[in-house]
């Protein structure tokens, strides 16, 4: 049996735990324990410690693994851990809090010194009211025009799919430019 | 118990506070990342501040703040050099180069810096030794320490802040591709001039911050702000090494990992 993986990563409630739930075809393994600081639990109640773990079997030799990584800053000890040998990683933004924009880009950053591997980015929660709108947000994370930012709703798989799917596109791409 | 431990568990902050609040005599010695800082108190007070190797003399102290000419501080190097600071600055004064302010002035601007530098760090380890004074040649200040934590408090908050914008020193910078970012139009200080006159995909930060000799506060802050007005983006140096990844595919032959990917995508696909 041969195993892939790619990792979701993003700031404290970016979603990334209901973006693995909403593709996995296992109920996603998630170390989720109740948040401590009072600030934090203003937003919500538990918050991944660890990772989260999904699984999408492809076929009978190919399984494809789906990390999350903790949001909170104090775990990120795990981010490289969980970085190693991935095909690439989605940063999740919540669109709805410009606050967590700079931490956003931070993790970007720190990702992308781990490892040279293709990446996406997806404004997630593009559904809510009060969402930034995905060209503000652009310029807010100061990315780059040609980076692939995408909007996301990370409880609808077909959006979710549509993310994972751009991700493998650039995996391909890359694949066929490393070749010319 | 003596008073020693990590940076990681009890914060500068913390321990700038407890020598204040105890009103400790002694020398506080920091291993820090790449260097070491001594920094010692008279009864709570700021008495004398020595980092790595720095020379730390009364003669390079002036000469660094524009007191003493490159000739003078050559000459007192020369001519000068066993006598103490105590003995330099009286002579100096004697001769009217500097006055008793200038000298008191300086070198407490030279301790604070120190212990300012000493806020940007979160590792190594730390020890109070209550029986270790400075050596009696250099020249002691006395300096409340309340106003340096204020500041340095304030100083580490916005660390914080632009390690989050920046957190390696080792990726490099390039000019933006955006048409309409044009450096003649933008008012740049010297400081930025000469950050910007390094900046090429093959220098890291670090290197940049090494040639322009700013510490690892005053790059991030230059470059944080190059950052904001759009005029450059981070990249990974040329030339560098890429990382190499842990291997990302159970295959080496590029045709079957091309066919990997495309049986995810259509897995994906059919979800």
């Amino acid at each position: 049996m041969q195993t892939v993986k790619m990792v979701v990563t993003g700031p404290f409630n970016a979603g990334k735990t209901e973006f693995i739930r909403s593709v996995s075809e296992i109920d996603v393994v998630s170390t989720e324990r109740k948040i401590s600081s009072a600030l934090e639990k203003t937003v919500k109640e538990a918050t991944t410690v660890a990772m989260d773990f999904g699984r999408i079997t492809v076929d009978e030799d190919l399984v494809l693994y789906l990390f999350g990584t903790p949001g909170q800053k104090r775990f990120d000890f795990m981010w490289e851990i969980l970085s190693e040998g991935m095909l690439g990683f989605i940063v999740l933004v919540d669109s709805t809090r410009p606050e967590t924009f700079r931490e956003a880009r931070s993790i970007l950053e720190t990702f992308r010194a781990y490892a040279p591997t293709p990446y996406v980015v997806a404004a997630n929660k593009q559904d809510k009211k009060d969402a930034w709108e995905l060209a503000d947000m652009q310029h807010a994370l100061r990315l780059d025009p040609k980076v692939k930012f995408l909007p996301c709703v990370a409880t609808d798989r077909d959006s979710v799919k549509t993310v994972l799917l751009e991700l493998l596109y650039s995996i391909l791409a890359e694949m066929e430019g490393g070749e010319k | 118990m003596a008073l020693r431990g990590n940076l990681r568990d009890f914060t500068i902050t913390q321990l700038l506070n407890l020598i204040n609040l105890a009103r400790k005599t002694g020398t506080l010695i920091i291993e820090g990342p790449s260097e070491t800082a001594q920094v010692s108190f008279r009864d709570g007070k700021l008495a004398y501040a020595r980092i790595g190797r720095e020379d730390g003399g009364l003669a390079s102290i002036l000469y660094k703040a524009n007191k003493l000419s490159a000739g003078q501080y050559r000459a007192i190097q020369q001519r000068a050099s066993s006598i103490s600071d105590k003995e330099l600055g009286l002579l100096l004064i004697n001769a009217g180069y500097v006055t008793q302010e200038d000298i008191l002035t300086n070198l407490q601007q030279h301790f604070a810096d120190i212990v300012q530098r000493l806020f940007t760090w979160v590792e190594g380890f730390f020890r109070f030794e209550n029986d270790q004074m400075p050596p009696e040649d250099r020249i002691n200040v006395r300096l409340d320490l309340e106003n340096l934590i204020i500041e340095g408090s304030r100083q580490l908050r916005e660390w914080e802040q632009l390690q989050d914008e920046i957190p390696s020193l080792d990726m490099a910078l390039k000019f933006t591709d955006r048409p309409d970012a044009n450096l003649r139009k933008v008012n740049l200080s010297v400081e930025e001039w000469r950050v910007v006159s390094y900046i090429n995909p093959k220098n890291t930060i670090r290197q940049i911050a090494n040639a322009t000799k700013m510490n690892d506060l005053e790059i991030r802050r230059i470059v944080y702000g190059l950052l904001q007005a759009g005029l450059v983006e981070i990249c990974r140096p040329e030339g560098a090494p890429v990382p190499q990844p842990a291997r990302m595919f159970p295959t080496e032959n590029k045709e079957e990992q091309k066919s990997l990917v495309n049986r995810l995508i259509n897995r994906i696909r059919s979800l």
